[in-house]
C-alpha cells in the first residue's frame, strides 16, 4: 500500500516525442506533468534518434494530475517563443521549455525579466531558429529539371535546426504555381501545385547538379560587386561559410576578394587622375602640364603649351588647343588663328598684352600625314581631363571676365557642351562670381570664305565689342 | 562584331548599376501567389537578402540598367555620354525573362530597374514602365519591383510606374544645388524635386482612394526613396543631413540612401580621386538612424558635427553628441524615461526595451545591464544603476580617447 501511495512527482519520467519538431505533442504532455506537480528535474525529454538509454530507468506514460490541480497558465509571449525554440537542435530544449513553463506558474511575469538566465536562453534558441529559417528563405537555390511531367525545381539545403516543415508555407506562398522539392538531410518537402507532401531524409546526390542559369547568376553576382568597397567581414557575418557549399555564386568569392585590390588600383590608375592639391602658381602649372599624360594627347610627340599674360588680368581669353606653330614655339595663339585674333582684338580696342590668353587643352592633338601634322579636335573626355588645368589657372589669375572661344573652350570652363549660336551674347555667371562670355573660335573664321566669312567676322567683332564694354563697366 | 550575348550584356549592365546604394525590398504590401492561376512570387513585408557580395552589401534584387547608353553627361556617373565604357542594352522582354528565371530559382526578391537616358526621357521611362507592365500583367508577377524614375519624364509616365512598382525612386544626386550644377550639368534641382512632390501626392491620393474603395489601385506601396552621392563635391555632413531631413519632411521619403563617391573607371577630371570615404557614408547612415528611430532632430545631429561641419570619423554621431552634451548624463537606468535612455551611447532600441521590461521586476544593477547590452564598457560612463555611478567620468577630458575604437577606422584609408 505504501508503494502505491508514492507521490508521482518524486519519480523519474521518460517522455519520448515522436518528432523532433512536434511542439503540440510536447505541450499536451507538459500540461499534464505540470498539473501532476512533476518537477523539471524529474523528467527526461527524448526525441527520436536521441540516446534515451543514458537516462534509462525513467518511467514511461503520463502521470495522473491531481484532481484539484489548477489550470496550467502560460502567456502568449511564452507560447510563440516556445513554439519556435522547440525547432532548435539543442537536445536540452524541451527540458528548458518545461522548466520555464513550470516557473511561469509561480511567477506569471517571468517572461518580462530579460535578465533571467532561462528566459535569455529561450530567447537565444528562438533567435537561432528564426535566423536559420530566414537563411533558408534566402539561401535555398532551386535547380530546374525536366522530366516526363514537365519542369520541376529541386533544391538541396542543409538547415541547422528542425525548421523544414515549419517553413513549407513560405515556399508554397511564393512558388504556388511551380512544382518544387526541397531536399535536406532531415527530411524533404514536395509541392505539386496543390498539396505539400513530406518525404524521407535525402542525400546531396539526390539533388540535380547544375543549371545553365547559374552561369548568368554568377555573372550577375560578380558584376554587381564593387571592388572599391571590399568588406569581407560584413559579408561573412550575414552569409556564414557553412551555407556556401550549396550556393552556386559562393565559389566566386575567393577570386573576387583576391582580385579586388588589384582591380581597384587599376580603376584608379586607368580612369582616375591622381591630381594632388592644386598648383599654387602659373609656373607650377606650366611645369606640371609638361609632364601630364592623363589623356592620349599628352602622349603624342608634342609639348605642353602654357597660357600667357599677367596674373590678375581682368580678362582671360580661352581658345581650344595649341596648333602646329604654337606647339613648336611653346606659346599660345602665335599661328594664323592667333594673328587673326590679334587683328580683331585691336579693332575692339582690347589690349592683348593686358589679358591672360590660354587654351582649353594644353597639348596639340594631330595626326601625321606625311610631313604635315593635321589638327584634330579634342574629345569631350580630353577636354574634361584638361579642365583641372584651366580651373587651376582661373583660380590663380582670377579674371573678372572669361571669354571662351569655340565649343571646346565653353565646355572646358562650364563642364558641359553648349551651342555657340545660342550662348553667344549672353554672359553666364560662374561660381566664383566672374562672367563667362562665349563666342566663336577665330580658326572658324579662317575656314570660311566670302560672304559667310564677312558675316561671321561681324558677329565676332560684335561679341568682342560687347566684352570690351562690359570690361570697362567692371573696371569702374 | 556581332551583338553581345545576354550574359555579356548582363555583365555590362549589372556592372553599371553597382554604384547605386539602395537594395531594400521591404515595406511593401503583403501578397502571394497562392490561389492565382499562373502568378508567381510573394512579398511578406520584410525583404530577404538572398546573397551578400564581398563588398558587404546584400543582393536582394536583380539590379540592372536597361541600357547604359546615356545622352546626359554627369561627371560622377560612369555612364555619362563622354565616358568610354562599353555600352549595351536590354529589351524589356529580356529583362523580364531574366527576372523570372532568377526568381524561380530563389536567387532574388524581384527587380530594381534603372536606365541611362536614351533618345528622350519619355522614351526611356516608357521602356522602364513597359518592363514592369509585362511582369505584372502578362506573368502576374507578385514579387518586388523598384523602378528608378526619370525626373525629366512626363508625370503621367511616372504615375504609370508607381502603379506597377512597389517603390519608385528619384535620385537627388548631390546634396547641394551648386554641386548639381557643377557635376550634373544636364540635371535640374527644381525638376527633380518637382517629380518627387508629384510622386508624394500620388501616394497620398492612392492611399486616400483605398480607404474609400477597396479595389482602388495601389500606388508604390513601399513609397519613394532617393539617393545622393557623398564626397564628390564640397558639401559637409551638416549640409547633407539638412538636405536629407528636408527631403524626409517635404516628400515623405521612406529612405534616403547615401552612396560614397566611388572611383569609377574613366572618371571625369573634375572629381576628387581618392578612395571612397566609406566610413563617412557609414556615419551618415548612423545619423539617419538617429533621426528615424532615436528621436533626434536634424538640428541635434548637426550639433554633433565638428567645426568643419563634418561628423567625426573616429566615433559614431551618438557618442559625439553625448560628449558635447555631458550635462545630460549620467542617465539613471532605473528611473529614466525611454527618450533619455535612447540618448545613451551604446544603448540601442532593443536594449532600451529590455531594460524597460526588466526594471518592472528588479532594480537594475550593473551586472544586469551587462546582460542586456552589447558592450557594458561603452555604456558605463553614461549611466547609473543602484550599484554604479560614474565618478566624474563624464567630465574627463580624455573620455573621447577612452571610448573611441582604437585602430578600426584607419584601415579604411590605407592602401
Amino acid at each position: 500500500m505504501s508503494r502505491l501511495a508514492k507521490d508521482p512527482a518524486s519519480e523519474c519520467w521518460l517522455v519520448e516525442l515522436e518528432r523532433p519538431d512536434d511542439f503540440d505533442a510536447w505541450r499536451d504532455k507538459a500540461r499534464i506533468f505540470v498539473q501532476a506537480g512533476v518537477a523539471p528535474a524529474s523528467i527526461v525529454w527524448s526525441e527520436p534518434g536521441a540516446s534515451g538509454e543514458l537516462f534509462g530507468g525513467g518511467r514511461a506514460g503520463l502521470p495522473l494530475p491531481a484532481p484539484d490541480a489548477p489550470i496550467v497558465r502560460a502567456n502568449r509571449r511564452f507560447v510563440s517563443l516556445a513554439r519556435n525554440a522547440a525547432l532548435h537542435s539543442d537536445p536540452q530544449r524541451f527540458a528548458l521549455l518545461y522548466r520555464v513553463l513550470w516557473r511561469l506558474q509561480a511567477s506569471p511575469r517571468l517572461m518580462e525579466d530579460k535578465a533571467d538566465l532561462d528566459v535569455r536562453r529561450l530567447e537565444e534558441l528562438d533567435k537561432n531558429v528564426r535566423r536559420d529559417s530566414h537563411k533558408m528563405h534566402a539561401f535555398v537555390r532551386f535547380r530546374e529539371v525536366e522530366d516526363a511531367q514537365g519542369e520541376r525545381y529541386v533544391a538541396w539545403f542543409e538547415p541547422e535546426h528542425h525548421i523544414l516543415r515549419a517553413n513549407a508555407g513560405f515556399f508554397v506562398r511564393r512558388f504556388a504555381n511551380m512544382k518544387w522539392s526541397i531536399l535536406t538531410p532531415r527530411g524533404s518537402l514536395h509541392w505539386d501545385c496543390e498539396t505539400v507532401s513530406e518525404g524521407p531524409p535525402a542525400e546531396r546526390s539526390d539533388a540535380p547538379d547544375g543549371d545553365p542559369t547559374e552561369d548568368l547568376w554568377r555573372k550577375y553576382y560578380a558584376s554587381i560587386f564593387n571592388p572599391a568597397r571590399l568588406k569581407v567581414g560584413s559579408m561573412l557575418s550575414e552569409m556564414p561559410k557553412k551555407y556556401w557549399k550549396n550556393m552556386p555564386e559562393a565559389e566566386l568569392i575567393p577570386d573576387l576578394i583576391a582580385g579586388a585590390q588589384r582591380r581597384e588600383a587599376q580603376m584608379v590608375a586607368a580612369g582616375a587622375l591622381d591630381f594632388e592639391d592644386r598648383p599654387e602658381s602659373l609656373a607650377a602649372i606650366a611645369r606640371a602640364i609638361e609632364g601630364c599624360r592623363k589623356c592620349p594627347i599628352g602622349a603624342l610627340n608634342n609639348q605642353g603649351v602654357m597660357g600667357e599674360g599677367p596674373q590678375g588680368a581682368p580678362l582671360m581669353i580661352v581658345g581650344e588647343q595649341p596648333g602646329d606653330q604654337e606647339d613648336q614655339q611653346g606659346r599660345p595663339f602665335v599661328g594664323p588663328a592667333g594673328q587673326l585674333l590679334d587683328v580683331h582684338l585691336a579693332k575692339a580696342g582690347i589690349d592683348r598684352s593686358a589679358a591672360y590668353v590660354t587654351n582649353t587643352v594644353k597639348h596639340f592633338k594631330y595626326v601625321q600625314r606625311g610631313k604635315r601634322r593635321i589638327h584634330q579636335s579634342p574629345s569631350a573626355r580630353e577636354i574634361d581631363t584638361c579642365r583641372w588645368w584651366i580651373e587651376s589657372e582661373r583660380a590663380i589669375v582670377q579674371p573678372r571676365l572669361v571669354l571662351a572661344m569655340g565649343a571646346s573652350a565653353a565646355r572646358g570652363v562650364l563642364g558641359k557642351t553648349v551651342s555657340i549660336t545660342k550662348a553667344r551674347g549672353t554672359p553666364i555667371t560662374l561660381e566664383d562670381g566672374s562672367e563667362l562670355w562665349i563666342t566663336a573660335h577665330p580658326s572658324y573664321l579662317l575656314r570660311l570664305e566670302g560672304e559667310a566669312r564677312d558675316r561671321q567676322s561681324e558677329l565676332f567683332d560684335a561679341d568682342l565689342a560687347a566684352v570690351k564694354t562690359r570690361l570697362d563697366e567692371m573696371s569702374c | 562584331m556581332g551583338a553581345p550575348s545576354i550574359i555579356e550584356r548582363l555583365g555590362i549592365l549589372a556592372d553599371a548599376a553597382k554604384y547605386d546604394a539602395s537594395c531594400a525590398s521591404s515595406g511593401t504590401a503583403k501578397r502571394n501567389s497562392k490561389g492565382s492561376a499562373k502568378g508567381i512570387g510573394s512579398t511578406e513585408g520584410m525583404g530577404i537578402c538572398h546573397a551578400y557580395a564581398p563588398d558587404g552589401r546584400c543582393i536582394s534584387l536583380l539590379k540592372i540598367l536597361l541600357t547604359n547608353h546615356c545622352i546626359f553627361d554627369c561627371h560622377y556617373c560612369v555612364n555619362r555620354k563622354s565616358s568610354n565604357v562599353r555600352r549595351a542594352r536590354f529589351t524589356p522582354q529580356e529583362v523580364v525573362d531574366l527576372t523570372l528565371s532568377f526568381y524561380r530559382r530563389n536567387y532574388i526578391e524581384g527587380l530594381f530597374l534603372s536606365s541611362g537616358i536614351i533618345k528622350s526621357s519619355n522614351h526611356t521611362m516608357e521602356q522602364l514602365v513597359e518592363t514592369a507592365r509585362i511582369l505584372r500583367e502578362e506573368h502576374d508577377f507578385r514579387g518586388y519591383i523598384h523602378l528608378k524614375t526619370i525626373p525629366e519624364a512626363d508625370p503621367e509616365l511616372v504615375h504609370q510606374a508607381g502603379l506597377y512598382a512597389d517603390r519608385v525612386s528619384i535620385n537627388v544626386e548631390l546634396p547641394t544645388d551648386s554641386g548639381l550644377t557643377r557635376l550634373a550639368p544636364d540635371k535640374d534641382a527644381r525638376q527633380i524635386e518637382g517629380a518627387m512632390g508629384k510622386v508624394k501626392n500620388d501616394v497620398i491620393e492612392a492611399k486616400d482612394a483605398r480607404k474609400r474603395f477597396r479595389n482602388a489601385p495601389r500606388f508604390a506601396p513601399a513609397g519613394q526613396s532617393t539617393q545622393m552621392i557623398v564626397g564628390a563635391d564640397a558639401a559637409t555632413d551638416a549640409d547633407i543631413v539638412g538636405k536629407a531631413s528636408r527631403l524626409y519632411d517635404n516628400f515623405r521619403l521612406r529612405r534616403v540612401y547615401y552612396s560614397a563617391f566611388s572611383p569609377i573607371p574613366d572618371a571625369s577630371a573634375v572629381l576628387p580621386l581618392k578612395r571612397p570615404p566609406l566610413i563617412r557614408e557609414h556615419r551618415l547612415y548612423q545619423s539617419d538612424w538617429l533621426m528615424r528611430f532615436y528621436g533626434y532632430k536634424p538640428g541635434e545631429v548637426m550639433q554633433a558635427t565638428e567645426a568643419d561641419g563634418n561628423l567625426p570619423l573616429d566615433i559614431d554621431p551618438k557618442l559625439a553628441w553625448a560628449l558635447k552634451f555631458r550635462e545630460r548624463f549620467p542617465v539613471d537606468l532605473n528611473c529614466a524615461s525611454r527618450e533619455e535612455m535612447l540618448r545613451v551611447p551604446g544603448l540601442g532600441v532593443k536594449a532600451v526595451n529590455k531594460i524597460l521590461a526588466s526594471r518592472r521586476h528588479r532594480t537594475l544593477r550593473l551586472d544586469d545591464v551587462a546582460l542586456l547590452t552589447q558592450s557594458i564598457t561603452k555604456v558605463r560612463p553614461f549611466i547609473c544603476t543602484v550599484d554604479w555611478r560614474p565618478v566624474m567620468l563624464t567630465d574627463r577630458a580624455d573620455l573621447r580617447a577612452l571610448l573611441a575604437p582604437k585602430q578600426e577606422q584607419f584601415e579604411l584609408f590605407t592602401a
